[in-house]
């Protein structure tokens, strides 16, 4: 057991290394689409938390209602975050302005 | 109450067993932290969508940030993380020696964790880089900042000291059960609220882990 917990130190501090390296490379520079250096960040962190989760805090083990209880927080903020960027993808900024307050002419040419 | 090690305590009254009082205690301490992944999830999804609407200025903002001492304090945090775990299943095994050295690991790193983010924010008062208490529209290189780096520096100060406020209730729990552990018999009547403190520790460092890189990694726009 003892073991297997430095196993999963070990896998976080080269999951930190990994994310820490990942952020000095310009991804939207590379890869198609926008946002890369937040989705691989995000990816890497929920891993991170995943396996503190599962075996730091012993979840892999535990009754299945504990695992309920700990799922339930993250779907309801889940649902919150689709709910929420849904209205800011959506909402009627004034009508010649996108989100960002940029004219929206410049939507379709720009990117 | 007997100091030997093998005997198990009784369940409290409301219990069948000391199985159900067990986990009856994990399933309330994850009642409360899915209320704490709501508090600083509402808050980090709030952080993303200013990001996205100034990606410019918050990006900028990110690379005002000491990333390197962010990184150590990760490391650091993920170390106290790993003590804290041995700590627990020392108390599981009934070792009182060694949950009260785990303790002390895990307080120790947790205390270089604050003493490191202290440091930090002591640098950025010198960048002036502290809404309302010292800021300045223009860089230390002498570039003009965008006026969203302001914003992103009130995202940074509420987020990190909210989970230093949490760390130091950690500490102070980590501090009482340590001078308690050395009572005799106490680490076998107390195995749940060991266990309850673990977790609410290893929460705490999930939030960092997410924090690091939300805040100080997200350097292109």
């Amino acid at each position: 057991m003892s073991r297997s917990l430095l196993v999963i130190f070990a896998t976080l501090l080269c999951l930190l290394a990994l994310t820490v390296a990942a952020a000095f490379v310009d991804f939207d520079r590379y890869l198609p689409g926008h946002n890369w250096g937040l989705r691989i960040a995000l990816s890497i962190a929920i891993a991170k938390a995943l396996l503190i989760a599962l075996y730091f805090m012993h979840l892999k083990r535990d009754s299945r209602v504990t695992v309920a209880f700990a799922v339930a927080g993250v779907l309801w903020l889940a649902i919150f975050t689709v709910l929420t960027v849904a209205d800011y993808a959506t909402r009627n900024h004034p009508p010649e302005l996108n989100f960002k307050g940029e004219p929206r002419y410049l939507q379709a040419s720009t990117r | 109450m007997t100091s030997h090690a093998a005997v198990e305590p009784p369940p409290a009254f409301q219990f069948e067993d000391a199985a159900q009082q067990s986990n009856a205690a994990t399933l309330g301490m994850w009642a409360f932290l899915a209320s704490e992944v709501l508090f600083f999830g509402s808050l980090v999804v709030s952080l993303m969508i200013c990001r996205l609407r100034w990606p410019q200025a918050f990006a900028e903002g990110a690379k005002e940030l000491k990333w390197w001492l962010g990184a150590i304090n990760t490391a650091v945090l993920l170390g106290s993380s790993y003590a804290m775990a041995l700590a627990v299943e020392a108390a599981e095994k009934q070792i009182a020696k060694r949950v009260i050295r785990n303790l002390l690991i895990t307080a120790s790193l947790g205390i270089i964790f604050l003493a490191i983010k202290g440091t930090e924010y002591g640098l950025e008062y010198h960048d002036h880089l502290i809404p309302a208490i010292n800021y300045s529209a223009v860089a230390p290189d002498g570039a003009e900042r965008l006026p969203q780096v302001q914003l992103f520096m009130i995202f940074y100060f509420l987020l990190t000291l909210l989970h230093a406020f949490h760390m130091l209730i950690g500490l102070t729990g980590i501090g009482i059960i340590a001078i308690r552990a050395r009572r005799p018999g106490y680490v076998e009547r107390s195995k749940n609220m060991i266990d309850g403190l673990g977790l609410y520790w290893h929460f705490v460092d999930i939030v960092w882990v997410f924090l690091f890189p939300m805040l100080y990694l997200l350097r292109h726009p």
